[in-house]
């Protein structure tokens, strides 16, 4: 036995990065993209934008920070901007370009964003961890402002927020719940696939690559600024689109002020729960915050049937995320992500070890 | 002898007036293993990092496989062959081995960023072809054990060895090792130092070499150059360098 040969393959894996080759078969995914297009035509109307839409537009927010934060190691606060931009990068084009095709109108609307990104992602390539989180509190700041404090971006409409043109595709009218669901689930699914095929890429090992040691990622031959500069573009192009369905197909305005600080802290605060560094985990995190408060509200209402009022079930939502939020940076970066993988590790050993 | 692969001539580096190397010159030739000792503090991990551009020079000048390096850079070194492992572990600490191992292959990659995104054009093929290499290496190094361990949880020694996996798996003409034996007993510097023969003689990588154990170094190396407070006191086959009085007292004599 040679001195080198250290300790055996552990039995038990904890890290989610080799939980993760256990990879959910193509069947699966393919069965659960499915069930929700399926999902869509039996649920109650109520259920789109009480749950569905808003889960999936979240999701992909989340997904397109988890890249920039989770995989490229970049934090950011700036999420609401970019989803700001979107929405007026893609109401303009709507407005002012009628004849193009909607995926088309959207797609501008994501470059517009990943434009924005890349301009407030050049600090980065000076500064790292508070001080570009701080940069992209400017953008934070700015990029709403600009758009209410300018009229022509709305279109001069006076009211501050303007009602989102009619969403039409192939001749199909997607104003209905069912048509917003169908063009937010589409949307979520071609970009979750793109962004997957990033994140096993080679670009995205050299993202996670900058994120865990930059001077070694140079010195292995990886461009820095580039990739740095293209997680924020893509992260950005992602959020923008997130954006832009947030308005068209979730609120039915374009505001400004949906765009706002807070906005940003939640996408933040699902990729911190759901699990840094995993497609999946922005997923999980956005059912959580989704669905979190409705259950909370739901128990108090029919379990307290009034002793408890709507304030005082949201200060009790806002305890749980802060605790929550304290608990995974603290304990488990990985978020509910990793501790499902290894909750379902634990079943299939079940019978043998606990 | 061949002709050099690098030469470095009259390099000088100081950190805020401490003077690190002061006006080193010296060549290493095509083909050789060349150990760079000295006590600690000498400047040999400073002299490595100006020779792949982490830090630049106050004055001197690099000439590599023949061209001069006006403005070496991490990633421009990388690219021309320069390979390098670091004294302190640089790992990626969250990626597996595999991963790791990948990454160091970036420098040969072609794939564009919307190939990748598309998964179209040369990405499956290249990244089919990188996994190979990826797992050629692996297994020359004989850590296909672990492959999928998160890097951060091995083992120092294991560490070490990752990371020359990293540095070789693009086959760099030259290779830079900091120390990669430190911290290892003797049977671990024997297995290394095997590696490191095969290497150099199978693939024909040229390596630059720092390393305490003067035992290692003279079984190892074809040349020696010796660092002492940032100058270079003695230049020569190992056993020139053994019976250099000035390298005696410097050094040798306060290790024995
Ligand atoms: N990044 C740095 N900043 C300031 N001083 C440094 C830096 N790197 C090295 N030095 C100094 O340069 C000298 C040589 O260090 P080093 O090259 O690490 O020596 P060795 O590798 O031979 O032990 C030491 O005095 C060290 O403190
Ligand atoms: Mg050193």
């Amino acid at each position: 036995m040679t001195a080198l040969a250290a300790p055996a393959p552990p039995e038990t894996v904890e890290s989610p990065e080799v939980l993760r080759r256990w990879r959910v078969g193509p069947l699966a995914i393919a069965g659960l993209v499915l069930a929700f297009y399926a999902l869509g035509f039996v649920v109650h109307d109520y259920w789109f934008n009480a749950i569905l839409i808003p889960f999936l537009i979240m999701a992909l927010a989340g997904l397109g920070l988890n890249l920039l934060t989770g995989y490229a190691g970049q934090a950011s606060l700036g999420t609401g901007a970019f989803m700001s931009v979107g929405a007026f990068a893609t109401y303009n084009v709507l407005l002012r370009l009628p004849d193009l095709p909607l995926p088309v109108s959207l797609v501008i609307g994501g470059l517009f964003g990943a434009l924005a990104g890349v301009i407030f992602g050049l600090p980065s390539l000076r500064i790292k961890g508070f001080y570009l989180t701080a940069s992209t509190l400017a953008a934070q700041f700015f990029l709403p402002w600009l758009f209410n404090q300018y009229g022509w971006f709305s279109n001069y409409t006076t009211s501050g927020s303007i009602s989102a043109p009619k969403l039409v595709f192939l001749g199909a009218d997607l104003s209905t719940p069912l048509g917003r669901y169908l063009l937010t689930l589409t949307s979520v699914v071609i970009l979750t696939w793109l962004a997957w095929n990033l994140v096993t890429s080679q670009v995205g090992r050299n993202w996670m690559a900058i994120r865990d040691m930059d001077t070694a990622a140079a010195v292995a031959g990886i461009p820095i600024a580039f990739n740095k500069l293209a997680s924020f573009a893509i992260s950005s192009f992602i959020i923008a689109i997130a954006g832009a369905l947030w308005a068209f197909a979730y609120l039915g305005t374009v505001d400004a002020r949906s765009f706002d600080l807070d906005r940003s802290f939640t996408v933040l605060f699902i990729i911190i729960i759901g699990g840094m560094g995993s497609i999946a985990g922005a997923f999980i995190g956005s059912a959580f915050v989704i669905l979190v408060p409705i259950l909370i509200s739901n128990v108090s209402a029919n379990l307290f049937a009034g002793a408890i009022d709507a304030g005082q079930s949201e200060n009790l939502q806002k305890i749980l995320f802060g605790a929550l939020i304290v608990y995974f940076l603290i304990k488990e970066p990985n978020g509910l992500y990793a501790l499902l993988l290894r909750a379902r590790r634990r079943l299939a050993l079940w019978p043998l070890k606990s | 002898m061949s002709e050099a692969l690098l030469s470095i001539r009259d390099v000088s580096l100081s950190f805020k007036g401490i003077k690190a190397l002061t006006a080193i010159s010296f060549d290493v030739a095509d083909g050789e293993i060349c150990a760079l000792i000295g006590p600690n503090g000498a400047g040999k991990s400073s002299l490595l990092n100006v020779i792949n551009g982490v830090y630049r020079s106050d004055r001197g000048e690099l000439t590599f496989a023949g061209k001069a390096l006006r403005r070496p850079r991490p990633r421009l070194a990388a690219r021309l062959g320069i390979g390098r492992t670091f004294q302190n572990n640089a790992l990626f600490k969250r990626l597996t081995v595999l991963d790791n191992v990948l990454a160091g292959l970036t420098r040969k990659a072609r794939a564009s960023l919307l190939e990748h995104t598309f998964r179209v054009g040369r990405s499956a093929s290249e990244s089919r072809h990188f996994r190979e290499l990826a797992e050629d290496t692996i297994a020359f190094l004989e850590i296909e054990a672990y492959r999928d361990w998160i890097v951060g949880q091995l083992p120092y020694g294991l560490q070490k060895r990752v990371e020359l996996a990293r540095a070789l798996v693009s086959r760099p003409r030259l290779l830079l090792l900091d120390e990669p034996m430190a911290g290892m007993n003797h049977d671990e510097k024997q297995e290394i130092s095997r590696f490191i023969l095969d290497v150099n003689r199978d693939l024909k990588t040229t390596i630059v070499l720092i390393e305490h154990d003067i035992g290692v170094v003279m079984g190892l190396s074809d040349h020696v150059v010796v660092l002492d407070y940032g100058r270079k006191i003695g230049d020569g086959s190992p056993q020139e360098v053994r019976d250099n009085p000035d390298v005696v007292t410097a050094y040798l004599g306060t290790v024995h």
